[in-house]
């Protein structure tokens, strides 16, 4: 990559794998894993957090140098509270449908650990640009995961990948369902989701021995 | 009755964890020790009482469309819905930062034993959930207000003293290494939510709970009967391998 530097292109790959929000970091699980059960409101979620944390690390990181650090848990809230505001009309104005399904979940990007999280370890640090480097970084980290999430729930559960029926037709019983596969309606149940992030999180650490706790 | 119907549903029915996975990170966070975890969740049903009701006045008179009719019939119009989430992460901040100096005044042993973890409330997204969650399903009076903060309060309270239990025993058992810590915490949890959805089963009857149920599942599902079926079945294993465990 040309336009970043080594140091910066890090701060973006880093949180994708070794450093991940979700499974690494522990962080911002709270509104990751309810609306999981189909792809598409998993990419909604993974895309509006992308907005709220980089555009929250740059305006974090240009106020710094004159937020006192009594009161910066507040300045926090109200700059993400005012992001997440702005993601919400957007919402509510062009895909009416959609927010009511992630109903109270897009409000909670607000108490999202991963933003307080990444604001408070970097961006009262760092340089603007680096910063918005920062926010990219974890919010794709945290889409990756989503999405996994998303796209084994929804195809294992009802079948489908955005709604188009990719395996089939259940009830005409076309394509795998004419050879008796079944859907696993229990894929699409909340508890499944934090499953899943289970597994992942295995997967993940049996493959990089350093990750494992003790 | 209303009021009983309120609490065990938001005990047991909606749990914060198992149902809606809110508050996620500080209850895999703090749950290491069943000391903490008590302080935490007292910490979590105290500031819950105080800013749900708090915030329902604020929806009711504020917020709502129309609820500013009481300054006069030309403001009858202004829908200030947009503004709830900063109203409330402002009012639960600030209820958090006063509740600590209030507890650290009157308080100094209760301060010591929830002191560190009231700042950490301030983002639990369990505490901003239950004010939004009493938004969205239009809770009629203060009263149930307040009955709603403190059951969710204690269903939170539920989920991490039991999953802090079980992560003290778990300590002695021989999980694979790649899944020691947070994975197998992750399936725990997993497996407690699906003990916890056989509780579903436990206020139907009334015709508001029908509607409910089929907001919640909007992807298609499978057939009542055997899911609690599967959830028997779960039921047993956790029991056996709590047993187990001991």
């Amino acid at each position: 990559m040309g336009l970043l530097s080594k140091k910066d292109s890090k701060l973006i790959m880093d949180p994708l794998a070794d450093n991940n929000p979700i499974t690494i970091q522990v962080l911002g699980i709270c509104s990751a894993l309810a609306i999981t059960a189909q792809l598409k409101p998993s990419i909604v979620m993974a895309i509006s957090v992308m907005f709220v944390m980089g555009v929250g690390n740059v305006v974090i990181s240009l106020m710094r140098n004159i937020i006192p650090s009594k009161i910066r848990i507040i300045v926090q809230l109200v700059v993400v509270a005012t992001l997440v505001i702005i993601v919400d009309q957007v919402l509510k104005a062009f895909a009416y449908t959609l927010s009511k399904e992630l109903s109270v979940f897009i409000g909670l990007i607000i108490t999202n650990c991963i933003i307080m999280g990444r604001f408070e370890a970097f961006a009262l640090g760092n340089g603007v640009w680096r910063s918005f480097l920062d926010g990219i970084g974890n919010a794709l980290g945290y889409g990756v995961i989503l999405i996994i999430v998303g796209f084994f729930r929804e195809l294992l559960g009802s079948g489908t990948l955005f709604g188009f029926k990719v395996l089939g037709d259940p009830v005409e019983k076309t394509g795998l369902y004419a050879i008796g596969y079944e859907n696993n309606g229990f894929m699409v149940l909340p508890p499944m989701a934090l499953i899943v992030v289970g597994i992942i999180i295995w997967v993940q650490r049996s493959r990089n021995k350093d990750l494992i706790e003790d | 009755m209303e009021h009983i119907e309120l609490f065990f549903k938001s005990i047991f029915v909606d749990n914060m964890v198992f149902a809606y996975f809110l508050g996620m990170c500080s209850y895999l966070a703090v749950s290491k020790k069943v000391s903490t975890a008590v302080g935490l969740g007292a910490a979590v049903i105290f500031v819950l009482a105080i800013t749900v009701p708090l915030n329902w006045l604020l929806d009711q008179y504020l917020l709502q469309e129309g609820a500013l009719t009481w300054l006069g019939p030309e403001f009858a119009d202004y829908d200030l819905s947009f503004l709830s989430f900063i109203m409330f992460i402002a009012t639960i901040a600030t209820m958090v930062q006063l509740v600590e100096i209030i507890v650290e005044k009157f308080s100094p042993s209760l301060y010591n034993s929830l002191g560190i973890f009231l700042p950490l409330i301030a983002v639990n997204c369990a505490i901003l959930g239950g004010s939004l969650f009493m938004q969205s399903r239009e809770i009629e009076t203060l009263g149930l207000a307040l009955n709603y903060g403190v059951a969710s309060g204690i269903g939170w309270f539920l989920a991490i003293l039991a999953i802090a239990a079980i992560r003290e025993k778990i300590r002695y058992s021989n999980v694979p290494a790649p899944l020691r810590g947070l994975g197998i915490t992750f399936i725990i949890t997993g497996l407690m939510a699906i003990g916890f959805m056989s509780f579903g089963g436990m206020l139907t009857g009334g015709e508001e709970e029908a509607t409910e149920e089929s907001r919640e599942d909007t992807v298609g599902m499978v057939n009542t009967t055997s899911t609690s079926e599967k959830n028997t079945e779960t039921d047993l294993k956790l029991e056996i391998t709590e047993d187990t465990n001991k």
